[in-house]
């Protein structure tokens, strides 16, 4: 530490006392935060209106704390110094980062998911809307949706009986009465009828969702069906073949056969038959438990876990071993043209690894693949059609992808260990692979040590890597799900939660909890380790 | 936290400005349904509608007339195929998804299940359109959407390399052999060992395997394989057999059989239209012919339809329903719509217009003969697993073809009942 760098406290209280004064008076800097504040809240006040009108609780207690945060922290001068620089990492933390991670964890606990997609209320209307049938071969009525001269603004709908060609007119309370006067355009459309107000198509564009729910009754017998208009000029007849009773809650069909709320989100009948769609609901804990408890889930689960470490360490000690030996070779003056050398090394890590995994993957097809058929002399390698060979190619890959890094940053480690260590290390007799091996190597473990903890941490989420050159197969056998043999964990969750089998955003994001701890304890352990490197110094 | 909190975050910190014009739109809404009598393109409303970026154009001119004729503004939104459906799934509940979505009949079963379309009425107008499109678009009894194009595989003949027609896969790969060209027949697989279970599909229909039971109504029963039992076995020996005589190989995908077969390396190419550009620009001689059967019935391909769905919580029903099946229905808008893809119309009168297109007229005449692809939500999973029984045969893996597919076959029962 210099001489400068060292300043004592009185000096520097006042020094930040200067500082406060100069930065926080002026007329102008007060205009300036005055207006920009002023701005935030009207925004604010409107969000908070916005929410109340919804009846939004929750948002509207977040964006009112976060208003006053705000204003508490930025207003006062210099009060909170700290805070105003603080405050937009955090806001920006929170709303972008610990938001989504509780949201990961709230999917976590529910069964959202196909099948499992939305509110109950949506799925109830769902399931009314699928199950109201147009009576089979049943005639085409020409409609008008009208209103009662006098009686409101409830819809009617005006029909013509297409056999008997006598007007009726009812309401969803009213079944089909006569009605009288009714005239109709050159088209055919009905463009009147006594005592209704018939109503052009706009409006009934605008009222659509009222028309949506007019059922008029054939007759006072509910088994008739009903007439119903999709566009407002043609009715059908139609008959409910699920009947929802509100008060009880549940569905009965036309066999009588009765559908309850199971809990489990959705409407299920007592020998079991589900109705479609469910609604999503909270199961506890039952996404991780699958994990162990479900045999579909566990043995699949358990290889996928073990793959991930042979993957993950696998690929650190390759690529750091192959970095650090290309490092110390380039690193040697003798050796000519180590500059250009140096260059070559880096250039995979200049291409994108993306398009390159998917190079390689062409690369090893087995009958037109370059590798068995020119460096393997047309041997029939079944590289990514056997799952040990399919892991075999991914690490190949994932080191010629991961090397250039470690010897980037080996070579960094290198030049900077002063040479008097070497010195020091021939004096004491030790040189070559012992002066490298007991002192040169734990000196570079120092810096380097942290960096292959977050290299595993990286390639224990190497997504694209696996997705891009294998998908995670050749599949397993004895699983229903679509799981392969180089699947690792985060490729597995992108599998279960987005992919061809359906998708179970719930399972997918409880897996994706379990990552965050595995991968969270190791980290945490590694770096704890790596503080033991550091009393070398 | 909930869903809708987080997204609350973000919109106050990124701009409640459009909130409030929202709000002041939820405002103006409600005074006008006071005065329903209100006519005029203000009152009439807006309908959104998500397409993708090749029918945007044709659909523009269908909603500038519909504006003309109902008053309704039709909002176009343009999307990514592929991000369709997925986002319509998840948007629909929070209702901020749009009110109807351009996709592929396929989706249809895991989209009811998710409850997010409605059922459309298309009244007396169901005889318009080809019946192989409104069956696909039927799902337990009702139709959930108005279908524009159809698409499917057919043979692909280079008629120089074979002059002549064949009518089973040995005359197919006999001739094939005779013109010493590298490849007898190229069947594409989808990339890294999954074998292609929809290029497959017409070989395997011909031994009488079809994926699941077909009902009296003629509907997929989505809850019974009709694969397995000796129909299935005779055609995993045959899948075995193919491998050992080097006729289907898992290791040719999709791209190397295209680039093979513009280059002439093989008369023969099991292809939809979707390669027909490239075959073109190559100047490849060619014919499009019905896939000829391995097994004793016709090698019938599977069809996809495209057509548009509308959202179960759409707010204006009767815009979106009039819109789509009177005017994505009408015979014009659908050859249009086929100007813009070249897929075969759904429209019966606008099919019998594009089939001066002698491409489309041959894929739509062998499209006529196929079958739906199954729309039931379990096809996700057995998709996968159908590839996987596949690859495991045609790698040479599986000592018992037979055996093999049998297994897959029970595993996948038991998951779909």
């Amino acid at each position: 530490m210099t001489k400068e760098d060292f300043t004592p406290p009185a000096q520097r209280e006042e020094r930040v006392h200067r500082a406060q004064v100069r930065f926080s008076g002026g007329a102008w800097s007060w205009v300036i935060k005055i207006v920009l504040l002023g701005g935030f809240d009207a925004l604010m006040v409107l969000g908070l209106l916005a929410a109340v009108a919804k009846a939004s609780w929750v948002i509207v207690a977040v964006i009112a704390v976060g208003t006053i945060a705000v204003n508490l922290i930025y207003l006062p001068p210099n009060r909170e110094l700290p805070g105003k620089y603080l405050a937009p990492g955090v806001a920006f933390m929170l709303i972008f980062s610990v938001s989504v991670m509780l949201y990961t964890v709230y999917v976590g606990f529910t069964n959202y998911g196909d099948g499992h997609n939305g509110s109950k209320d949506d799925a109830v209307l769902a399931i009314q809307q699928n199950n109201q049938a147009r009576v089979p071969d049943s005639a085409t009525y020409k409609a008008a949706v009208a209103t009662k001269n006098g009686g409101g603004d409830e819809l009617w709908l005006i029909v013509v009986d297409p056999k008997t060609g006598q007007a009726r007119a009812g309401n969803n309370e009213t079944p089909l009465q006569d009605a009288s006067g009714v005239t109709t355009s050159s088209l055919g459309a009905i463009t009147g009828a006594d005592g209704y107000t018939v109503l052009d198509f706009a409006a009934v564009s605008t009222r659509s969702s009222e028309v949506s729910k007019l059922a008029v009754p054939l007759s006072d017998k509910g088994a008739d069906g009903f007439l119903h208009t999709t566009t407002g000029s043609q009715a059908y007849v139609y008959r409910s073949t699920m009947a929802y009773d509100e008060k009880a809650d549940t569905f009965t069909d036309t066999t009588g056969t009765v559908y309850r709320d199971s809990g489990q989100g959705s409407f299920v009948s007592a020998d079991g038959k589900t109705i479609q769609p469910g609604w999503k609901v909270n199961v506890g804990f039952s996404n991780f438990t699958a994990a162990i408890t479900n045999s579909q889930v566990r043995g699949p689960f358990l290889k996928v876990l073990v793959w991930t470490f042979v993957f993950a360490i696998g690929s650190v000690v390759s690529c750091f071993a192959l970095g650090l030996i290309l490092a110390l070779i380039f690193n040697d003056s003798r050796l000519r043209g180590r500059r250009w050398f140096r260059l070559v090394m880096i250039l995979p890590y200049a291409f994108p690894a993306t398009m390159m995994t998917m190079v390689w993957s062409g690369l090893f097809n087995q009958d037109f693949g370059f590798i068995n058929q020119v460096l393997l002399g047309g041997l029939q390698v079944p590289w990514l059609n056997d799952g040990s060979w399919a892991k075999v190619a991914i690490l190949v890959v994932n080191l010629w992808l991961g090397f250039p890094y470690q010897f980037l940053v080996a070579t960094g480690a290198l030049q900077s260990l002063p040479d008097d260590v070497n010195e020091a290390a021939e004096v004491d007799g030790a040189s070559g692979w012992s002066a490298f091996w007991y002192i040169k190597f734990p000196l570079l473990m120092v810096s380097l040590a942290p960096l292959l903890i977050s290299t595993f941490a990286f390639n224990f989420n190497n997504f694209n890597l696996i997705y891009m050159l294998t998908r995670g197969g050749p599949r397993f056998t004895d699983t229903s799900l679509d799981i392969g043999s180089t699947d690792i964990l985060i490729s597995m969750v992108y599998k279960v939660a987005f992919g061809d089998q359906g998708r179970q955003y719930g399972l997918g994001s409880a897996f994706a909890i379990l990552i965050f701890i595995i991968v969270g304890v190791i980290s945490w352990i590694g770096f704890r380790q790596t503080r033991a490197l550091e009393d070398i110094n | 936290m909930t869903d809708i909190a987080r997204r609350s975050l973000l919109l106050s910190g990124l701009g409640l400005g459009a909130l409030g014009v929202l709000s002041a739109c939820g405002g103006s809404d409600s005074s006008s349904s006071s005065t329903p009598a209100a006519s005029g393109s203000a009152g009439a409303g807006t309908i959104t509608i998500w397409v993708d970026s090749d029918r945007a154009p044709v659909l523009k001119s269908a909603a500038a007339q519909f504006k003309k004729d109902v008053g309704v503004t039709v909002n176009l939104v343009v999307k990514d195929n592929s991000k369709i459906v997925p986002d319509f799934i998840t948007q629909v509940p929070t209702g901020k998804g749009p009110d109807a979505i351009i996709c592929a009949h396929d989706r249809l079963g895991t989209l009811v299940k998710n409850g997010v379309v409605a059922p459309l009425e298309l009244g007396d107008t169901t005889d318009q359109y080809q019946d192989i499109a409104i069956k696909a678009f039927t799902y337990q009894d009702k139709i959930y959407g108005v279908p524009y194009s159809t698409e499917n595989l057919a043979l692909i003949r280079n008629t120089k390399l074979a002059p002549s027609a064949v009518t089973s896969w040995d005359a197919m790969v006999a001739a094939g052999r005779k013109s010493g060209a590298k490849y007898p027949v190229l069947v594409g697989m989808d990339s890294v060992q999954a074998a292609s279970p929809y290029n497959l599909y017409p070989f395997q229909a011909s031994f009488n395997a079809p994926v699941f039971k077909i009902g009296a109504d003629g509907a997929y029963d989505g809850t019974t394989l009709g694969m397995g039992d000796a129909a299935g076995a005779s055609f995993a020996t045959w899948l075995a057999a193919q491998q050992k005589a080097k006729t289907l190989n898992i290791n040719i995908s999709n791209d190397i059989a295209k680039t093979s077969f513009v280059s002439g390396q093989s008369p023969f190419f099991i292809s939809g239209p979707w390669n027909l550009a490239d075959i073109k620009a190559k100047k490849i001689p060619y014919a499009i012919e019905a896939i000829p059967a391995a097994g004793p019935q016709a090698a019938t391909p599977f069809v996809g339809v495209q057509g548009f769905a509308m959202s179960s919580k759409s707010k204006n029903t009767v815009a979106t329903q009039k819109f789509i099946v009177e005017y994505i229905g009408n015979a014009d808008i659908q050859y249009k719509l086929f100007e813009a893809g070249q897929r075969p119309p759904a429209n019966k009168e606008a099919f019998e217009k594009a089939k001066s297109d002698k491409d489309v007229a041959a894929y739509g005449a062998v499209g006529a003969k196929g079958v739906p692809m199954p729309a039931v939500p379990a096809m996700d999973s057995v998709w996968t697993d159908w590839g996987n029984a596949e690859a495991a045969i045609l790698s040479g893996k599986s000592a018992d073809p037979a055996a093999t597919w049998q297994k897959m076959v029970t595993g996948l029962q038991a998951k779909i009942k």
